[in-house]
């Protein structure tokens, strides 16, 4: 009986993981290792992520640098995307544009779960008037489509990337609300929610400690889904002038800007354009592989 | 090619798996009508999983001949349904057939192609599947599905098929049937519903019907009542009928031979009564041992150690050996044994030791204990219930629950569902006070209002003199402490996502009893003591056996030292061999602790060596209480005599007269005038049982009560279900 692997506090009370949970990790990885599609999925949006994480040291201009006399210039060694109308070289921009991107997506998808997540497990736990009430909140919130609705609050909230990220988060609070509360309610009749209370655990306790951890696949694969989600709205509102101003390289910006030039300098919408269409790709493969690996019918034997 | 060889009244082939099969029928040789309708040689059918490919059922090989009722027994995972299901080709991925024969009616089966083999499955081979609940589809009228498969398989129109339909629920009981044909599944009854799944299976004539579980979702008097449909049916046709069960008492009402299968393998098979006489295989002989019989005290129930080995991790040698008490080094490294001819007999066992061992004693011991010791009811008893009445609202919401009724005008009724319609019993310290009764009697709902899990709709409930009714939701909770519950289904009460250390542990935290340090090592010895290792705190729930498990949810319960247990169907969901493990324990830790325990169950032959008090319940009303032995023998309330009657006994040379109980149980919405029994009561009298509620009476001064209209002396005359002194057992 060693003392070191038989709990999952060390004898300095750090946390430590214990046998079983780095077991179950393994058998998580491997599983998700073996599905194609959350691979893809990881792969897209891992390079999305080191490039914005480094996208200063990738994007060799600056994305402000105008230079009239090679503007419109179609994509070369020099400007492998092209410059834009300003003669901005449209690589660098897209690179730096994968930063606002990734903001607004996750920004946007954490705030949504941290509300989303409370109300939706809050209602489906206590039921009734409780549940009713907050339900129709987020009726209400989801029957205005997301853009009008984002585009509500941009024009009371003021129109900056920051509050971009708050619209959002307001938009996709209720999916997330719907999902958590979902699976709560397949949750609440087990019977380790009734030996919860059983031992005499207050409500509160109940729901963060016992029903949240075995909510979370299902509320982790609709994050990730809405992350696409997310990060198409925040080019939607920069394209309608409401998001971010220029001069940031939001995706959704370069395209608007682009537009006038669709046929005389194609690559300033082409580039940013399919840099949303592979992001978005991504998280969508990479969400639906999530699903499959933490939701999958396991092998049974009768 | 020689022609198989037929050795008496059992039939079994002699030949032996792995060696040649020139002694074997071949397909395509002309089908002889003496000759078995089925033929199952090596049949091999492995599962493709994360961490390897798991052999469900290796090289299975019996005969089973047409007529012939043939039972398959084994505990969960032992392989059987795999067996049934690979027979008639229903394994799909990631399980598949890899070896074998399955020669019906002189063809092969596992060599036809699919739409060959569409043309057998529900036409000459048909499958009554486990689960009346979901096996029928919702959303067609159970004419339809009937129907569905005549039409299939007969090619009739729909009118004719109809018709048969119709008449194929009569066959099976079902009354008003040509009313009934339209109805949906979920109008019916557990019981009906299994009638429909068996007509289903009759409708097309089968040569061959394999029925999984078939009564094991139903209660006990329903299940009575399929058996005896079973049996009736399969004399009438002459149909050949597999059944797959883990219940030997229904093996023993209905089977002519019978097959025991242990972690994928057949160990053994023979006919009826020699198996039951004189096992072969020590399996057997654990499995017919571990089964208490309702006529002995035991001190302790008789068990057999461990469980069925992991599919994934077999030992070396024999897959029994770690658990065999006949095991020798031979045995332990030798390889699975061959199934072979026990010479003499018409049965075969996979054992290399049968010569040598002799099984035909019980290895239990023969002397009746002393059961259980005298509880002291001179104090205060711990926990009473009084009256207690839980009505839910029948329907969702606000309108569905209200009903109108038009006597002389309109008048709306608030409808409920009474579950609990008012019940009375106590607990004394260290007393087992038990609660049975079939599905929907509301026992389980008593044990739930009764620690305020539920909200009682009225009644008293008093905890070492509090009044628990009335206390404010934090004293509650701090009153948790004293009263625990261990629930019936271990695998979903404790919470998959926390280790069975946190799981414990927790309990001690929560009401201050222990952190830290002391709170692990005290964790750590609550585990060893229920029977687990101190490193089985690392580990999630799902790494557990189900016995294991409900070990785990037995130390969480003793967490907080309480003084009250309720233990909901705490063995139910376990294997044969392993419920006996697990109610020792909960003996033991009773006598250790001092602890009192509500114990519940549908399962009345095991309460009986649990239970020092018992209450048998009936819609939500308890119907007789008193002391197992005044309970028991003899059984004063009709109901409590049918249902002691209705337990099916392992034993085939026992001749117990059936109490057959007419219709179902009442629903609790609208509950019968009167006595609730008074619509099946083969025992009523008339009038008075249509129109009074009979009281809870003594009878005799031992607190024994019961509430039927009947005179004390004719209810003492009933047969004894249990030998004591003054009354012996019924087959003596």
């Amino acid at each position: 009986m060693s003392g070191e692997s038989s709990d999952y506090t060390d004898s300095a009370n750090r946390y430590r993981p214990s046998d079983a949970q780095i077991e179950r990790l393994g058998r998580f990885s491997r599983r998700f290792r073996r599905n194609t599609k959350a691979m893809i999925g990881l792969l897209l949006v891992l390079g999305l992520v080191f490039v914005a994480a480094f996208a200063p040291l990738i994007a060799p201009y600056q994305i402000d640098t105008t230079n009239i006399e090679d503007r419109s210039e179609a994509p070369s060694l020099e400007h492998p995307f092209g410059t834009d109308d300003l003669g901005r070289d449209v690589f660098s921009r897209v690179v730096m544009g994968s930063r606002i991107s990734l903001y607004v997506g996750f920004g946007s998808i954490v705030g949504a779960l941290f509300v989303g997540t409370v109300v939706g497990l809050v209602a489906g736990y206590y039921g009734g008037m409780v549940d009713e009430v907050l339900m129709r909140l987020m009726d209400a919130a989801m029957s205005f489509p997301p853009i009008l609705l984002a585009l509500t609050v941009m024009v009371v909230l003021g129109p900056n990337l920051n509050n971009v990220v708050l619209a959002l988060a307001f938009v996709y609070t209720p999916y997330i609300a719907r999902v958590g509360r979902s699976a709560t309610l397949s949750e609440r009749n087990e019977a380790y929610v009734e030996s919860a209370v059983s031992r005499g655990e207050t409500d509160s306790q109940i729901i963060f400690s016992e029903v949240l951890p075995n909510t979370m696949a299902p509320l982790l694969v609709q994050a990730s889904l809405n992350i696409a989600f997310a990060i198409l709205s925040e080019a939607s509102l920069s394209f309608l002038g409401l998001g971010a101003q220029p001069p940031t390289p939001s995706w959704g910006l370069m395209i608007n800007s682009g537009r006038g030039f669709m046929e005389s300098a194609p690559w300033m919408i082409l580039a940013p354009g399919i840099a949303i269409a592979i992001t978005v790709i991504g998280f969508n493969l990479l969400g639906d592989g999530l699903r499959d690996v933490l939701d999958p019918k396991v092998d049974a034997i009768e | 090619m020689s022609r198989t060889q037929h050795s008496g009244e059992g039939r079994i082939d002699g030949s032996s798996t792995g060696t040649t099969r020139e002694s074997d029928a071949a397909a395509g040789d002309p089908v002889d009508p003496d000759g078995p309708l089925l033929q199952v040689r090596d049949l091999r059918t492995e599962f493709r999983t994360e961490s390897g490919r798991v052999v469900a059922t290796n090289e299975v090989s019996f005969d089973l001949d047409r007529g012939e009722t043939m039972g398959l027994v084994g505990e969960s995972g032992a392989g059987k349904s795999v067996t049934a299901r690979s027979i008639m080709r229903l394994i799909d991925s990631p399980g598949e057939i890899t070896g074998g024969r399955v020669v019906f009616d002189g063809e092969d089966l596992l060599a036809m192609t699919e739409r060959e083999m569409r043309g057998v499955r529900g036409n000459r081979i048909a499958l009554v599947p486990q689960d009346p609940m979901t096996a029928l589809n919702p959303v067609l009228s159970v004419g339809e599905q009937i129907v569905e498969t005549i039409t299939h398989h007969q090619g009739k129109g729909r009118k004719e098929a109809r018709e048969q339909a119709i008449e194929a629920m009569r066959e099976v009981g079902i009354p008003d049937a040509a009313d009934r044909i339209d109805d949906y599944p979920h109008e019916f009854s557990g019981g009906m519903r299994q009638r429909v799944l068996i007509a289903i299976g009759l409708s097309c004539q089968p040569d061959l019907i394999i029925a999984d579980e078939p009564t094991t979702a139903l209660d006990v008097t329903t299940q009575a009542k399929i058996l005896d449909l079973l049996n009736d049916l399969q004399e009438e046709r002459g149909m050949a009928v597999l059944m797959i069960t883990h219940n030997l008492g229904v093996v023993a009402q209905t089977c002519d031979t019978v097959g025991v299968m242990y972690a994928g393998n057949l160990v053994e098979t023979a006919p009826l009564d020699d198996l039951f006489e004189r096992p072969n295989h020590p399996y057997t002989r654990g499995l017919i041992d571990s089964i208490p019989q309702t006529e002995r005290t035991y001190d302790e129930l008789p068990t057999m150690d461990g469980s069925m080995p992991d599919l994934l991790d077999l030992p070396e040698g024999c897959n029994f050996a770690p658990r065999c008490p006949h095991a020798t080094e031979a045995c332990r490294t030798g390889g699975d044994p061959d199934l072979e001819d026990i010479p003499g007999t018409d049965a075969r066992a996979a054992c290399i030791r049968t010569d040598e061992i002799d099984l035909s004693e019980s290895t239990a011991d023969p002397v009746d204990g002393t059961g259980r010791d005298a509880v002291d009811r001179s104090g205060e008893p711990l926990f009473e219930v009084e009256n207690l009445k839980k009505h839910f609202s029948a329907g969702e919401g606000l309108l569905d629950s209200l009903s109108i009724s038009w006597d002389g005008g309109p008048s709306i009724d608030r409808r409920s569902v009474k579950a609990v319609d008012g019940i009375s019993f106590d607990v004394y310290p260290g007393e087992t006070v038990g609660l049975v009764g079939e599905s929907g009697c509301g026992k389980s709902t008593v044990a739930r209002t009764a620690l305020r899990l539920l909200e009682p709709t009225d009644g008293e409930v008093y905890f070492d003199g509090e009044p628990l009714h009335e206390l404010g939701s934090t004293e509650v909770r701090s009153l948790r402490r004293e009263m625990q519950m261990v629930f019936q289904d271990p695998g979903s009460s404790l919470n998959p996502r926390k280790t069975v250390g946190r799981i414990v542990g927790r309990a001690m935290e929560r009401h201050d009893i222990a952190t830290g340090e002391e709170k692990r090592e005290r964790v750590r010895e609550l585990l060893e003591r229920v029977g687990l290792s101190a490193d089985a705190a690392t580990k999630y729930p799902h790494e557990f056996s189900g016995g294991q498990q409900q070990r785990v949810a037995i130390a969480h319960a003793l967490a907080v030292e309480p003084r009250l247990i309720v233990c909901d169907e705490p063995v139910s969901a376990l294997d044969v061999s392993v419920q006996a493990q697990i109610l020792n324990l909960l003996n033991e830790i009773q006598a250790e602790y001092g602890l009192a325990y509500l114990f519940i169950s549908h399962n009345i032959g095991v309460v009986r060596h649990i239970c020092d008090r018992l209450a048998v319940m009936y819609l939500g009303k308890a119907v007789e209480f008193g002391t197992v032995e005044d309970v028991f023998s003899p059984p004063f309330h009709p109901y409590t005599e049918s249902l002691l009657s209705a337990v099916p006994h392992p034993d085939p040379t026992r001749e117990t007269d059936r109490i057959l109980l007419e219709g179902t149980v009442p629903s609790p919405v609208d509950p019968p005038s009167g006595c609730p029994f008074q619509t099946r009561c083969p025992r009523k009298i008339g009038d008075r049982c249509e129109t009074e509620v009979p009281e809870l009476e003594a009878v005799g001064d031992d607190g024994h009560v019961v509430s039927c209209h009947l005179s004390v002396e004719e209810m003492s005359q009933r047969e004894s279900f249990v030998a004591t002194e003054e009354n012996p057992a019924a087959s003596d």
